[in-house]
């Protein structure tokens, strides 16, 4: 039982973060439907910038932890989101309205282009971060095994749980959440009615590369080593668990990353660590298959 | 009405979700006759088009089409089957070419099961054994045939995308044909047509029923196509059935003109109502 | 980040002028951000603690190029061409000077902004590539008539094809074909070899694999497990690894090539991790990340290309009677991929004619259409996936023999990756493309070895460029299947 809460602890940590990469899918899926394959990298780039601004905020001077995360926090979603509104830019906006396997071949090249970027930019080298956030507090202890949730997993959770209610309120309030729906359901029409298009579109990659950038740098913090090939895996997990959670829908990424999280928590303590990826990737095969329009999807019919 | 009916469709209703598109239809086709639907927009008539062609699978009914291959209920079979054995060809309301393809490889694609068998499954058609050879030059004939009576022989090396639309939408015809179906369902044939092209339409259709001898089954908005050719008519509104009968009956029904009208307005003929939808 | 010019010609110039400096001022600064961070500051973490370097010089230069090349692009578009032209012959002298001049006088070398060489000197493609299109836009405003290019370069293709065999035939028994020329030419008929197997599957049935790496390493296990199990030989495996490769590629594709085709693609990329999970793990079978050691290499008819075979086993020089030398094992594995390679090819273009081909090349343009004609999409996907997957494995089973050593590294994601570039950028469903990609992307960066750490940034470049540019491929052409009427219409 004690074993099994702790696990559930570090699955909710880990599917917050793929949640956060998961919105970001989803959402673009839901408004151009068309896998944004570079998103993954957009987070590792997100990781990145963390972890320059944390040495540059260090050698100014600002040691206060919780300042240096906020200021990491914005900056790093700043210069992500450039990332993700240029990435629109060059690589998809000149193939809107073109075939359905154009926009994804030009998305793997943006994926393996950033990258290559990366690679050639810092190296191969994982980069270590040690210990910004430490420390735990014990919740119980049973048969000798104590169940602890670490201050990182606190804040991991809060950060997620504060953006997701943020979120929902930019989606269901705000003129552009209006204007976002409006393009999903039908982008002629949102048009015609005077919705800037690619304005929108433009906003969705933002807001889904900063989203990525927070998850870059959650994991950052959380696991103290990055390198520039973290976003593939990270990719097509958070990819997997907005399909599992129904892609197009907001809640749906973040109870799918959720799942794909504690799946791959319970995996990897019960069963063979080795085989963790196998086990996300046949739960995308699975969902994929036997239930295409995920838990929380609508289903899609097909028009002739 | 003539004789025996080709396609019986009985009860047929479809739902998706809480939204009911069809809502209890039943009526009958019959072989060498034109049989036509119509409708207001949303009426659930491309409904029962993808229901009797495989791509939608209804929630009740039965569909029984009793043709040249055989009698079969076409609910029981797969997608791609109600063409490949019970010989149901259809058209697309949007029009459907493989457009990056020639012509002539259009109409020669919709041979592929002939063409098949022909080439052993491929495997022997590799090595250039088999009736092969024959059999292609057979579907090239069969093709060239019915570019003469679409009149698109000259076209047929373009591509597919080149043609102008009025052509593109004889070619969908053409290809249709090319599957020798018993059963020939067009969606909205005349649809972007102009006055000329609407009546070598006409033309073509009826030539169709009369010397290849199958059944049409026709969606139309059109009236002066509807009205013309057709030798029944099958009236649908939000999804029912709600008048059936041969043209002369379905001008005069009164139904049909609430259908189409609306109930305050009364003035004019039904036929007059329908021209002025788009 | 190309701007649409809105400008006409009757728009006064200073409008123009003002209105593109404020856009390049904007396409400079998102420069700037894009660049602040990453570029920037170098991570090191030589002595275990992280620390940074900085290469603020690197953003100036990068900034510049941009508004500069944003300011240059707006003029040509605008009909300001010489301004541009001359422009960018000022700042190619300027570059080019400082270029030239730090290789004689490394004093020089702080005025260049990158830390590679390479990247330096391809700055220079910027001035270079501006000066072109201006003269290109400037020539065509003259000449307005420009017709008849199109009908002359499709006969010349045929041509081509025959060259290129002629040239691959000759090519070992060449005076300047050394050992290294002949590997990196095999190096580059595997992947073409692959690049047209991949073609059956994304060019001419449109289903994007991601996962194509999957079934060469089947092929590639196969032979090196049936070889040094039961002592199997090559010329047995080989068509044993493709009827595996295929039996797995129809497995595989038998749940999933319902999906759209989207999800296919990711299903795909998930299969081949997967596999290459498997292979890892599975130590007992696979050897682990080990791999399989001294496998065994093909022979000639029986005929071994070894210095002294195996008792009872006849050696190639031996038999033939002249002098041991390792380059016929070389050359004879050079032909060996050249032939595969050549059957893939005559192999598409084959079924390309049946209706097998023909219902693939369909069901990529209208799968909805087909299933109207009674065609089967998913048989059909399948059989496109299996033969797909089956030259895949002759490859693995040939990847395999070559090497004697195989380890799951040889399968990577990037491995799929690399070979669906080079069937986008050779142009989606072109055979002589893929060859001329093939020779780009893997013959040339294997000669400058210095281009290596750059080609997968290249890849990635080239294959977003080719869709914003020719989003159906670089030779998009399409030839006819069969005419009606012959030849004799010149369509061009």
């Amino acid at each position: 039982m004690a074993y099994f809460s702790q696990q559930l602890i570090n699955g909710l940590a880990l599917g917050s973060i793929y949640g956060l990469i998961a919105i970001g899918y989803t959402m673009v899926y839901g408004i151009i439907g068309m896998i944004n394959f570079a998103h993954g990298d957009i987070y590792m780039l997100g990781a990145f910038h963390s972890l320059i601004l944390f040495l540059i905020l260090g050698s100014l001077g600002v040691t206060w932890v919780p300042l240096a995360i906020l200021l990491v926090l914005v900056f790093a979603m700043v210069l992500t989101a450039m990332y993700g509104w240029a990435v629109e830019r060059v690589a998809y906006r000149p193939l809107r309205g073109s075939t359905r396997i154009a926009p994804l071949i030009s998305a793997i090249g943006m994926s393996i282009l950033l990258q290559n970027y990366v690679l050639l930019l810092q190296g191969a080298r994982g980069k270590p971060l040690h210990g910004v956030v430490t420390g735990s507090i014990p919740l119980f202890e049973q048969g000798g095994f104590v169940v602890q949730i670490g201050y990182m997993q606190i804040l991991i959770i809060l950060v997620t749980i504060v953006l997701m209610a943020g979120f929902t309120w930019l989606i269901t309030r705000t003129t552009l959440g209006r204007a976002q729906r409006a393009c999903e359901q039908d982008r002629r029409m949102a048009a015609l009615l005077g919705v800037n298009i690619d304005r929108t579109i433009s906003m969705t990659f933002v807001i889904g590369a900063s989203l990525a950038a927070v998850a870059g740098l959650m994991v950052t913090l959380y696991y103290g080593i990055i390198d520039f090939y973290i976003g593939f895996v990270a990719g097509i997990k958070a990819f997997t668990a907005a399909v599992l959670g129904g892609i197009g829908s907001l809640p749906g990424a973040m109870l799918g990353g959720m799942l794909i999280g504690l799946i791959e928590a319970f995996w990897s303590a019960y069963f063979t660590v080795e085989y963790k990826d196998v086990a996300a990737f046949s739960v995308l095969v699975l969902v994929l298959i036997f239930r295409p329009t995920g838990l929380l999807g609508k289903p899609d019919v097909e028009k002739v | 009405m003539p004789d025996a009916p080709l396609l019986t469709v009985e009860h047929l209703s479809m739902r998706f979700g809480g939204l009911v598109a069809v809502d209890d239809v039943s009526f009958a086709a019959a072989d060498r006759a034109i049989t036509a639907i119509i409708g207001p927009n949303g009426a659930g008539k491309t409904t029962v088009f993808n229901c009797l062609t495989g791509f939608y699978k209804p929630s009740i009914g039965c569909m029984r089409l009793d043709g040249a291959r055989g009698s079969f209920l076409l609910e029981r079979l797969d997608g791609f089957r109600v063409a490949q054995k019970a010989g149901v060809a259809r058209t697309f309301q949007n029009i459907r070419l493989f457009a990056g393809m020639s012509v002539l490889e259009n109409l020669v694609v919709a041979q592929h099961n002939r063409l098949m068998k022909a080439s052993g499954y491929t495997v022997l058609g590799l090595f250039g054994l088999g009736t092969y050879r024959a059999e292609e030059q057979a579907a090239v004939e069969r093709a060239r045939y019915w570019l003469d009576r679409t009149g698109l022989t000259n076209a047929a090396d373009d591509q597919a995308a080149s043609l102008p639309y009025g052509a593109q939408r004889r070619l969908e015809i053409a290809r249709a044909m090319c599957t020798e179906p018993v059963l020939l369902c067009l969606d909205e044939p005349a649809a972007g047509l102009n006055a000329r092209e609407s009546a070598e339409l006409n033309e073509l259709l009826l030539k169709i029923r009369d010397d290849e001898k199958i059944g049409i089954l026709l969606i139309e908005h059109d009236m002066s196509v509807v009205m013309e050719i057709s030798d029944y008519i099958v009236v649908l509104d939000y999804g029912r059935k709600i008048a059936e009968g041969v043209p002369s009956e379905i001008r005069r029904d009164a139904n049909v003109i609430k259908a189409y009208l609306g109930e305050a307005e009364d003035e004019g003929p039904a036929a007059r109502a329908g021209e002025a939808r788009p | 980040m190309i701007a649409r010019a809105e400008t006409r010609a009757d728009v006064p110039a200073s409008g123009v002028l003002a209105s593109l400096l404020k856009r390049a001022a904007l396409a400079a600064g998102v420069a700037f951000l894009l660049t602040v961070g990453i570029v920037g500051f170098e991570l090191v973490s030589s002595t275990g603690e992280l620390e940074y370097h900085t290469r603020f010089g690197s953003i100036v230069v990068t900034v510049a190029a941009v508004f500069f090349g944003y300011l240059a692009m707006g003029l040509l578009q605008a009909g300001l061409i010489w301004p541009a032209i001359i422009g960018a012959v000022v700042v190619g002298a300027v570059l080019l000077f400082v270029l030239v001049g730090s290789i004689r006088d490394p004093s020089l070398e702080r005025f260049l902004p990158y830390e590679s060489s390479i990247v330096d000197w391809s700055l220079l493609m910027f001035p270079v590539g501006i000066v072109l299109r201006g003269l290109w836009l400037f020539g065509k405003a003259r000449s307005q008539a420009k017709t008849g290019r199109i009908a002359g370069s499709r006969r010349y293709s045929g041509w081509l094809a025959w060259a290129l065999i002629g040239a691959a035939l000759v090519l070992p028994f060449m005076p300047f074909a050394d050992r290294r020329l002949v590997d990196i030419a095999t190096l580059t008929l595997t992947y073409i070899m692959l690049g047209w197997g991949l073609n059956i599957v994304v060019g001419l049935a449109g289903l994007l694999d991601l996962g194509y790496v999957a079934f060469y390493a089947v092929g590639a296990y196969s032979y090196a497990l049936l070889s040094t199990n039961y002592g199997l030989g090559f010329w047995v495996c080989l068509p044993l690894a493709g009827a595996l490769a295929a039996t797995f590629g129809i497995l595989l594709g038998f749940p999933v090539l319902r999906l759209r085709g989207d999800y296919l693609a990711i299903v795909t990329l998930g299969f081949g991790e997967m596999i290459r999970i498997v292979l890892i793990n599975w130590y007992w079978f696979t050897g682990g990340p080990n791999g399989i050691n001294n496998v065994a290499r093909p022979s000639f008819f029986g005929l071994d290309f070894d210095r002294n075979p195996d008792e009872g086993v006849a050696a190639f020089h031996t038999f033939f009677g002249i002098e041991y030398s390792p380059m016929q094992r070389v050359v004879f594995l050079y032909f060996l991929i050249l032939a595969c390679a050549l059957v893939t090819n005559h192999f598409t273009l084959r079924i390309r004619k049946m209706p097998l081909g023909r219902a693939w090349e369909a069901l990529r343009e209208d799968e909805t259409a087909c299933r109207a004609l009674g065609i089967n999409p998913t048989n059909t996907k399948l059989t496109a996936f299996a033969f797909g997957a089956m030259f895949a494995g002759f490859a693995g089973s040939f990847f395999a023999a070559r090497q004697g050593f195989i380890s799951p590294e040889s399968f990577v994601f990037l491995e799929s990756a690399v070979i669906l570039a080079i069937v986008v950028l050779g142009g989606l469903g072109s055979q002589i493309g893929i060859v001329l990609a093939a020779v780009v992307l893997i013959g040339i960066p294997e000669f400058f070895r210095e281009l290596k750490d750059y080609r997968m940034l290249a890849f990635g470049l080239g294959m977003v460029l080719i869709m914003v540019w020719r989003p159906g491929g670089l030779l998009a052409h399409r030839d006819p299947t069969m005419l009606l009427h012959g030849r004799k219409r010149g369509r061009s």
